[in-house]
């Protein structure tokens, strides 16, 4: 423990200087991001990024006056006057009076906002601001105390139009779009489900319930299959009252629903409404629709419904347009005795070196820089410990020994089964050496298991520490009590089921979040608990360490990714967009990005330095539980509930295959070491693998596609999949590639 | 789809809120109800949206009122106590008051907290591996196959485990009973399940201990009516014990001294049992069991005791199944049976006497396949004109499988007017199998058992007009049956069963015009004998249409002279004469034989006056026939524990 404090420290100031500057620069991007999300560009540039003044459109100053409102009501003065300073607001805006500020516990960071606050509302509101989605963040954090904001959202609909005319407009809508083209009906199909959306929640607002309900009856039948369950909720919200707080409805009216139209079908639709002087609907394609025009062919249907489903439609063009360093850091180099055992490494030289990165292959890994990869420094990690580079020897042994596989060559599955788990497995996690299994449960605890003969030892008690001898060669074993030893420990101390657990690289830290809305770091060496971090004030489903150690990942509830650092109780940066509950969160091998799938069906990833979001991708019809990087990290899988697995180029931002057979919600994903086969686990009670190398090969080569951003997927699943693997009635929640590619998979036994 | 959608949600009417408001001691006006109930109706779709998402972060597919209760938490309602329980609360309502409510029994709390046998709790949490998949390619383990460690047993179960284990295999027949009794009704051996599944699984090394055997099929007669368990895969396996029961021939059949056939009597009836119960199950039991069956009693190398506990599982199965693998057997069975039956020399009259058990076994079988396909035979007025060409080529399929009820005593009137000339078999759900027509089968089955079998299916004077054949005629017919294998040279030696077809005897001036297929080899002989049966049948069918005319003539007389039993029996032996004496007994009251053949034919050990080992070389089968038969002093040490 006492060894890895140094180096940790060590990064950790490192760290502290870096981020000092890039603080700004995380404000500002996501005052980017922010704006992608508002009206189209010009309108936009109101928001508040940076120092500079806003730009001063009235409706975007009230937006800010309420915010502001806000703040000051809940005694965030501190966050107030940051605000106000920011947005370049007069002192007199609003008569701020100075509250005590001294309970949020800032420690004064100077002039940037200070991460120290920890107050999740002043974290999100400095959000929010930069957004331009006003109330969603700090709604949701206090959905019982937020009606002027509420209000302010939802006054956009209080508009009237004749009501009981909503189904004559929509269905005239309808006749024209069935009488167009065909290359464009499935264009402008997508036009539908959001005007439905917004007409029936313009009704329900001004309290045309029996209205609504006519409407909702006539015309839900039209709408996509996949919107299924936001439909499901939308019926039964028929009175105004009950728009408050509704999350769905928030979303609706907070972010603009995203559609891909070419110029053509555009030009159709707009020629269309004004010719009949539709406004009602002209009114809400301007005000909650955001329309990204492309030029060129009109996407086909199936083109389209691979891509829509989200909870706001598609992403847009722009959002994936960032250059995303996608590729891995150099290797440390460290020489392989390959045939003396006991070795030491000999590598000296001084810059941070990873401990696990995960390689394409041994042999053609080229020393020289990789020109997609991220400067080797570009974000601090830990340095290699000496414990560090002999596991990485180790690690290189064992890759020697690797298989081979290939659509001819299936791994070997071993299944862990978890008996008489009747409290519930709720998360396993694999060490990357596979000699640990942990378990979280439903009921609060944390299991530990050693799968190797080796026992599970705990730490001697400091009593007993002082008498060893600490200059003999074995101290590391000495100070191990031989009493303690067992085949698992039980880790107690949340206190409520645990969603994600997640090894730390060098096996010394386990990571646990829960439902109690903390994340827990614990030692391996003493088996006890070393940190709550608590900044989550919501559920968290979802934690990871980076591949690096020291960082990690977390996700949750309220909708916003945290990362954080080991040694820091509160975030480093915080990742807000997700519309929904971030479900699963994972780590780029090469640390510098991390990947959230929320239930609101997109994907995010997003920049760890900047903080920005690079990619969002669409396309999911249901909650993402399962996130998988290829190991070259060029690549990305996931999985949702709709029991499909998505396959995503991250460098140019694109759907690249859809892998249709598992029945029910995908829980994991992995591939293979060397990246040529991904396996699947679903709560189907099956293992499928699939044949990763021809997903990707096939795609690669168009040019088009990756020009245009309209994919076009043939469907060969049947194809891709290698093999369907049967577990005896027990869900596969867990899926782990040993150093050898063994397959392990884990799930507790369900009778 | 918004109908289906609206369908799915929880609806709270006004009438409960104001009920509810009553209840509270608040007077809802009709208006304020209405908005309340929707607003709760609302809510309560809020929470179960959110609590949706509890489950599924949980990884499970039931939600549970611990989610809801999350669900309630985070949106600072107070959760609901008291509804943890895992089984579904039976939901009650009141008729008078339209009032609906779980039932919330009182629950003693000194007993509880008095009670002495306080769970233990379950077992420990664990990690078990198993490679699955080996390179990717099949499974090491078939799948279903008993997990060996699926439970670690607490020290409570190990030692119900031993004591149970100890008191059943042991010596004391009371200890014995309790044990079966608490196994039966024991609620909480869940997890001992397997382990007891593999003790019976070792009926297989105490072959030589019937007393053992039967303990053992007494075991599992306890776990399979257990309420509380639920077999699932275990059913193969202990199927499988079971069989080994009914079919092996086993080392203590060797000593006529044992009474092994009453075990396997008991282990078919079980067999029929855990079938009827737990045959949903596993599925294709049933085809495996008959298949496995089948086996037995094709293969002519087995020992007779073996072929009867095939006809007895069949019997236990059903008249199906006897109908379906039995009696397509029979002629090729019949074969061989006869040539130990007609075997008069003293070394053979052990496996004589198991013959006539075997026999005794089959005409039991057949009976019942008898009566209750002309149980579930239409009853057709008039359609006796019908000409007998249609019976075969077409078959009324029966709905029920009418399987169960044991035989009726038989109206005379569903047999009655020559119900044997009725149009179609009895219909059978086998698709690959042509059901056989009643009568054909009758007049098939009749050829090999003549009168007995007519008697003692309780033919009646109506009846008696069914078999039109004339005594002679039924000779030839029985002669004729077995003929083309049986002349003397070739059943003799029923192992190596070499029939020469060609030389095989026709005296009868019966009008079959097709002449038997001339298979000459061992192995085809079994199915030369099916087809030269079938012709057969067909042969009987005409000529009892041909003489129809002479129906009711039989006489006692006529009929005894037929029987053909007596060619069977010597005097110096005793069982075969006792087989004639049934007949004749039977003949005296013609109407009531129709009870199963174990009353007159079981009580009565059959070879007692044979000296044991005597004839044992002639079980073919048992290798171990050298060995003496021996009784383990502390049997319960030859079975291997598992622990």
């Amino acid at each position: 423990m006492a060894a890895v404090q140094g180096g940790l420290v060590d990064a950790v100031e490192k760290k502290d200087i870096k981020t000092e500057p890039s603080e700004d620069s995380g404000g500002n991007n996501n005052a980017n991001d922010g704006r992608l999300l508002s009206p189209p560009p010009g309108s936009s540039a109101s928001a508040p990024g940076g120092n500079k003044p806003p730009a001063g459109a009235p409706e975007d100053q009230q937006t800010l006056l309420a915010v502001l409102q806000f703040l000051r009501k809940n005694n965030l003065a501190e966050s107030v006057e940051i605000l106000r300073r920011e947005a370049g607001l007069p002192e007199d805006a609003l008569d701020l009076k100075a509250g005590d500020s001294a309970g949020a516990g800032s420690g004064g960071a100077g002039g940037t906002v200070d991460l120290e606050g920890e107050d999740a509302s002043s974290l999100l509101s400095r959000v929010t601001v930069s957004s331009s989605a006003a109330a969603q963040a700090p709604t949701k954090v206090t959905p019982s105390e937020d009606q002027p904001d509420v209000n302010v959202v939802l006054s956009a609909y209080s508009q009237q139009g004749d009501p009981a005319l909503y189904g004559v407009y929509y269905s005239g809508l309808k006749r024209f779009i069935e009488s167009v083209l065909d290359c464009h009906r499935a264009e402008l199909s997508q036009v539908f489900y959001p005007l439905f959306v917004h007409m029936y929640l313009e009704l329900v607002y001004n309290n045309h319930e029996n209205e609504a309900k006519v409407f909702f009856e006539k015309f839900s039948g039209d709408q996509e299959c996949y919107y299924e369950d936001d439909l499901r909720v939308l019926s039964s919200l028929t009175k105004k009252e009950h728009m408050r707080g509704n999350e769905t409805l928030l979303d609706f009216r907070t972010s603009k629903f995203v559609l891909r139209i070419s110029r053509d079908s555009y030009q159709l639709l707009k020629r269309h409404l004004q010719e009949r002087q539709n406004n009602q609907i002209w009114n809400i394609i301007q005000e909650h629709l955001y329309i990204d025009i492309f030029d060129g062919m009109p996407r086909s249907k199936s083109q389209i419904d691979a891509m829509s489903g989200s909870l706001a439609g598609e992403a847009k063009r722009e959002a994936n347009k960032a250059k995303v360093y996608y590729g891995l850091l150099k290797e440390p180099e460290i020489e392989l005795p390959l045939d003396d055992e006991d070795e030491e490494a000999e590598n000296e030289e001084g810059k941070p070196k990873k401990k696990k990165p995960k390689k394409d292959s041994m042999g053609s890994k080229s020393k020289k820089q990789d020109p997609n990869a991220p400067s080797q420094t570009r974000i601090p990690l830990p340095e290699l410990k000496d414990s560090d580079k002999l596991d990485k020897i180790m690690y290189m042994k064992e890759a020697t020994k690797r298989i081979r596989l290939g659509p001819d060559n299936l791994p070997s599955i071993c299944f862990y089964s978890f008996l008489n788990a009747y409290q519930g497995l709720t998360a396993v996690d694999f060490t990357d050496d596979s000699s640990l299994i942990a378990g979280g449960f439903a009921d609060s605890t944390v299991r530990v298991w050693s799968v190797t003969p080796k026992k599970l030892r705990k730490v001697k008690s400091a009593a007993d520490l002082n008498l060893i001898d600490k200059e003999s060669d074995d101290v590391l074993e000495r100070i191990m009590d031989e009493k303690t030893a067992s085949e698992s420990k039980i880790l107690y101390g949340h206190s409520g089921p645990v969603y994600g657990i997640s090894f730390s690289p060098d096996r010394n830290y386990l990571l646990t979040c829960s439902e109690d809305g903390t994340i827990r770091l614990w030692s391996l060496q003493t088996f006890t608990c070393l940190v709550g971090y608590k900044g989550h004030n919501y559920p968290v489903w979802d934690t990871q360490f980076s591949p690096h150690g020291y960082y990690f990942i977390s996700g949750g509830h309220d909708r916003v990714a945290r990362l954080w650092a080991t040694d820091h109780y509160q975030p480093l940066r915080m990742f807000s967009g997700h519309l929904a509950d971030i479900t699963s969160t994972r780590f780029h091998p090469n640390s510098n990005y991390v990947v959230t799938g929320s239930s609101d069906r997109t994907i995010r990833l997003w920049d760890v330095l900047t903080g920005n979001c690079v990619r969002i991708f669409t396309g999911h019809k249901g909650p993402i539980h399962a996130l998988a990087f290829s190991p070259n990290g060029k690549f990305l899988a996931s999985g949702a509930t709709d029991g499909r697995v998505l396959l995503w180029d991250i460098g140019h931002g694109l759907m690249i295959g859809e892998l249709k057979g598992h029945t029910d919600t995908i829980y994991s994903l992995k591939f293979s070491r060397d990246g040529e086969i991904l396996a699947s686990g679903s709560m189907d009670n099956t293992v499928r693998l699939w044949d990763a190398t021809k997903a990707f090969d096939d795609l690669e080569t168009d040019d088009f596609t990756a020009a245009t951003g309209h994919i076009h997927l043939q469907d060969n699943s049947q194809e891709l999949l290698l093999g369907t693997y049967m577990s005896k009635s027990t869900p596969v929640i867990h899926l782990h590639f040993t150093r050898r590619n063994l397959l392990l998979a884990a799930g507790a036994y369900n009778p | 789809m918004a109908d289906r959608e609206e369908r799915r949600f929880a609806e709270v009417s006004r009438e409960s809120v104001k009920l509810v408001a009553e209840g509270a001691g608040v007077e809802l006006g009709d208006d304020v109800a209405a908005l309340l109930a929707e607003d709760v109706c609302y809510r309560l779709r809020e929470a179960t949206q959110s609590s949706s998402q509890f489950m599924r972060h949980a990884k499970r597919r039931k939600l549970t009122v611990e989610d809801f209760n999350r669900a309630l938490r985070w949106s600072n309602v107070e959760a609901i106590c008291g509804y943890g329980a895992q089984d579904a609360l039976p939901f009650r309502s009141v008729k008078e008051g339209e009032l609906f409510f779980i039932e919330d029994r009182d629950i003693n709390l000194v007993e509880l907290a008095l009670a002495t046998n306080i769970p233990k709790g379950c077992a420990e949490t664990m990690v078990r591996v198993n490679v699955s998949y080996l390179d990717g390619k099949g499974n090491l383990e078939p799948q279903g196959t008993v997990p060996t460690a699926v439970q670690s047993l607490s020290d409570d179960l190990l030692k119900y485990y031993q004591q149970i284990t100890r008191a059943i295999l042991g010596e004391d027949p009371h200890l014995m009973k309790v044990a079966l009794l608490d196994l039966q009704s024991n609620s909480k051996i869940a997890a001992l399940l397997p382990y007891f599944v593999y003790v019976i699984s070792g009926v297989k090394s105490v072959s030589h201990d019937l007393e053992q055997l039967n303990r053992l099929l007494h075991m599992v007669k306890s776990l399979v009516q257990n309420p509380y368990l639920y077999l699932g895969s275990y059913v193969r396996s202990l199927v499988s014990s079971v069989m080994y029961c009914i079919l092996e021939p086993l080392a203590a059949s060797i000593n006529p001294l044992n009474d092994h056939w009453t075990l396997r009597d008991y282990a078919a009836l079980l067999l029929s049992h855990i079938f009827w119960t737990h045959g949903d199950l596993v599925s294709g039991l049933y085809h495996q069991i008959l298949l496995s069956l089948q086996k037995v009693l094709s293969d002519p190398v087995r020992p007779l005791c073996s072929h009867y506990g095939a006809v007895v599982g069949l019997h236990a199965l059903g008249w199906k199944a006897v109908e379906r693998v039995l009696f397509p057997h029979l002629p090729a069975y019949w074969a061989n049976l006869q040539a130990v039956l007609d075997d008069y020399s003293v070394s053979n009259a052990q496996v004589k006497a198991d013959g006539h058990k075997v026999y005794g076994a089959i005409l039991v079988a057949v009976e019942r396949l008898l009566k209750m396909k002309a149980l579930s035979q239409p009853v057709e007025g008039g359609s006796s004109g019908q000409p007998a060409t249609v019976v075969g080529a077409m078959g009324y399929r029966v709905s029920s499988p009418c399987l169960s009820p044991p035989p009726e005593p038989l109206s005379e009137a569903a047999l009655g007017i020559a119900s044997h000339l009725q149009a179609g078999g009895a219909g059978c759900p086998w698709e690959e199998w042509t059901p056989v027509p009643l009568p054909a089968m009758y007049c098939e089955l009749y050829s090999f058992f003549g009168d007995s079998l007519a008697v003692r299916f309780s033919t009646g004077p109506d009846f008696g007009s069914f078999p039109t054949c004339t005594p002679s005629q039924l000779r030839d017919a029985r002669k004729e049956a077995p003929g083309p294998t049986s002349n003397p040279d070739t059943t003799r030696k029923m192992p190596q069963l070499t029939a020469n077809l060609n030389i095989s005897p026709r005296q009868d001036g019966s009008p079959r015009t097709d002449p038997p297929p001339p298979s000459l080899a061992v192995t085809g002989a079994g199915r030369a004998l099916a087809r030269s049966s079938s012709s057969s049948s067909s042969s009987s069918m005409q000529r009892s249409r041909s003489s129809s005319s002479r129906s009711g003539q039989r006489s006692a007389g006529l009929s005894r002279d037929v029987f053909p039993k007596a060619r069977f029996t010597s005097p110096q032996i005793g069982p075969p004469a006792f087989t004639f004496i049934i007949g004749g007994r039977q003949m005296g009251r013609r109407c009531q034989g129709r009870r199963p053949f174990q009353t007159t034919f079981a009580p009565t050990p059959p070879h007692s006056a044979i000296p044991p080992r005597a004839y044992a070389h002639k079980l073919p089968v048992i290798g171990r026939v050298g060995k003496p038969v021996r009784r383990w002093a502390c049997s319960h040490y030859s079975l291997h524990l598992p622990l």
